[in-house]
């Protein structure tokens, strides 16, 4: 375990140790330990409820924790609650603009609210607005806007006085994939040309992927937190699919010759390797038999969460009473 | 805002990149001023950019006088002897329509609340009693400037209005304003939704107006009514803004003095000052009663 100033002597983004949050008998955080190194892009992956929101809005100074401590930019989030807000920039899930202010006006209140100086402020919220690609539409009601394009302001918004971490709640929710790509486009060019630490949530595996490091969070707790590559690595195995001339022989084949298990169905052989990529031509050379069809594929995220929670993320979203966010967001 | 290195693909070493300075100045006094002057600067632009809201406050008013006032100076052409009921009614109904403008431009929090954009005024480094503060004296200006236009009335209804009385009476209306916004935060700040909020402003500003003397005066009076009469904080707002307009109607003094009787207590005349006093002091518990709790709700 990582003490403050334990990566390199540099004092964490955000730095949190034994964090729990209860409402009455519920509790939503349940013992939370992280480091964020300054500049990283960390997402935190889990269904609705998981306690990523409630996590997010302890480090925010919106909530306070029941046990445990969280320092954000080297601030206390319960002690130094105004330092944190200084260096902080939230997108919440919902909308918190003024519908029927110019998009212009709605930053300019936040850089007054904010203490942003005046000297620096109109080539600030130029460099935002263009940014998101807002600029030309800094005059319009933010009421004529699309859900991206609030979206997109929001994070203008958020960045407008420059903050160490910005916290970005499900910033992708509900919007249509093009936006979605978008706004990722945002976040890769801010972690190259800001140094900003982002946090952010989501429930969408393949945005997962884009981060540096990813805790999974369920029923309140991190179950894994590494690089996507390592979470990967961490389950193990590879996938192989095979279909060959003679698919029940070449099964006893497997399990003879190279002791593996091989599942069968109507659509061939699976068998699970540690290096997929590396056993082919052994496998494909050493079977003896002709080999039709043959592909190898690496563990997704999904397979990451079932394996440390024993049900995908689907499956955890559509408890009773829970919409799939999957489905409303191909509409 | 730029960096001299390549970006590297490994956020881990970002370290080395340069610090871009935060933009936002610290916390203080100073901070917390201009928040106030934000969040009431925003409530005069959504005052100027909503016409219809302006027009619709003029409606009440010009109802109660025009209207009501002419339908029942039939009934009382003896009892208010050579002033006009609408003259009269003028000081009370202008308290009357400020007080709901004053009250709704506290409803507007539980909008702000709905659309989400109060959450982005409560995150800001500043204290939350410097955005309740800003609402409080938004709402009374806008308000304040609504009753401009009653005063444009005066003459109509005779009172012969003077540039020092228009300063008195808007000041007072100021004051009163406050003290009701202040009011309204407090009733609203546990109300998530805009139509609960409707009835319950409704529940509190017809009773506090019908018993403020704003539409009668308060003598011989039952003594169950006198007493809710000088428990309601607004009485001590109406009273100074007749007092004042009623300082230049042309009426005999007898009619002057029937229709706008001092205020006592236990025999005592309550000085107008004293009056004021007592509605600021109230306004600024309000304020306080407000901020806590929604530091409690949020």
């Amino acid at each position: 375990m990582q003490t403050t100033h334990g990566i390199g002597g540099v004092e964490p983004a955000v730095h949190v140790r034994g964090l729990v949050k209860r409402y009455g008998d519920l509790t939503a955080v349940d013992g939370i330990d992280l480091d964020i190194t300054p500049g990283e892009t960390f997402g935190f992956l889990g269904p609705n409820g998981a306690g990523k929101s409630t996590t997010i809005s302890i480090l925010c100074t919106l909530a306070r924790p029941t046990e445990g401590a969280a320092r954000v930019a080297g601030h206390d989030v319960v002690t130094e609650r105004d330092e944190v807000r200084r260096h902080i920039g939230l997108v919440f899930q919902d909308t918190t603009l003024d519908q029927y202010l110019t998009a212009e006006r709605n930053l300019r209140f936040h850089a007054e609210l904010y203490g942003v100086p005046k000297d620096v402020l109109d080539a600030r919220l130029r460099k935002v607005l263009e940014m998101v690609g807002l600029w030309e539409r800094r005059s319009s009601k933010v009421q004529n806007f699309s859900g991206g394009m609030k979206r997109r302001l929001e994070i203008a918004r958020g960045l407008l006085h420059s903050p160490r971490v910005l916290f970005l709640d499900e910033p992708t929710v509900g919007l249509d994939p093009q936006t979605r790509l978008s706004i990722w486009g945002y976040i890769d060019e801010l972690r190259q040309s800001e140094n900003i630490t982002i946090f952010l949530t989501t429930h969408y595996m393949d945005e997962a992927e884009n981060c540096d490091r990813i805790a999974i969070m369920d029923a309140g707790r991190v179950i894994a937190l590494d690089t996507p590559v390592g979470l990967k690595a961490s389950i193990g195995t590879d996938t192989i699919r095979l279909r060959t001339a003679d698919d029940l022989a070449a099964a006893g084949l497997l399990r003879d010759r190279f002791g593996l298990e091989p599942t069968a169905d109507p659509e061939g052989l699976t068998v699970n390797v540690a290096d997929g990529e590396a056993f082919v031509p052994t496998l494909v050379t050493g079977l003896g038999l002709a080999v039709t069809s043959i592909s190898v594929s690496r563990p997704t995220l999904d397979d990451v969460f079932l394996s440390y929670t024993g049900r995908t993320i689907r499956d955890a979203e559509t408890g009773p009473g829970m919409v799939n966010p999957f489905a409303q967001s191909r509409r | 805002m730029t960096t001299t290195t390549p970006p590297p693909s490994e956020a881990p070493e970002a370290a080395d990149r340069p610090v871009v300075p935060v933009l936002v100045a610290h916390a203080g006094l100073r901070r917390d001023l201009q928040a106030v002057k934000v969040v009431m600067h925003r409530e005069l632009i959504r005052f100027a950019q909503d016409r219809l809201r302006f027009l619709s406050a003029l409606v009440q008013p010009v109802l109660f006088l025009f209207v009501l006032g002419t339908g029942l100076s039939s009934l009382t052409d003896r009892s208010t002897g050579d002033v006009d009921l609408q003259t009269f009614m003028y000081p009370g109904i202008m308290a009357t329509s400020t007080m709901f403008t004053a009250v709704f431009a506290a409803v507007s929090i539980v909008w702000d609340r709905e659309f989400g954009f109060l959450r982005e005024m409560l995150v800001a480094p500043v204290r939350r009693s410097s955005i309740i503060l800003g609402k409080a004296l938004g709402g009374a200006l806008v308000a304040t400037l609504q009753s401009v236009v009653i005063l444009l009335l005066a003459p109509v209804v005779g009172v012969s209005m003077t540039p020092v009385l228009a300063l008195i009476i808007l000041g007072e209306v100021f004051l009163l304003s406050f003290t009701l916004t202040s009011l309204g935060l407090v009733v609203v700040a546990r109300i998530q939704q805009i139509q609960t909020v409707m009835g319950i402003m409704q529940m509190v500003v017809l009773p506090l107006s019908f018993l403020s003397g704003a539409l009668y005066p308060v003598t011989d009076l039952p003594s169950w009514l006198t007493f809710l009469v000088k428990i309601n904080p607004v009485t001590y707002a109406v009273n100074p803004v007749r007092t004042a307009a009623f300082s230049r109607v042309d009426a005999s003094p007898a009619a002057l003095d029937a229709l706008n009787p001092p205020l006592t207590w236990w025999g005592w005349e309550v000085p107008i000052l004293l009056q004021l006093g007592l509605v600021a002091v109230l306004g600024v518990v309000f304020l306080r009663v407000a901020v806590r709790q929604f530091k409690t709700v949020e």
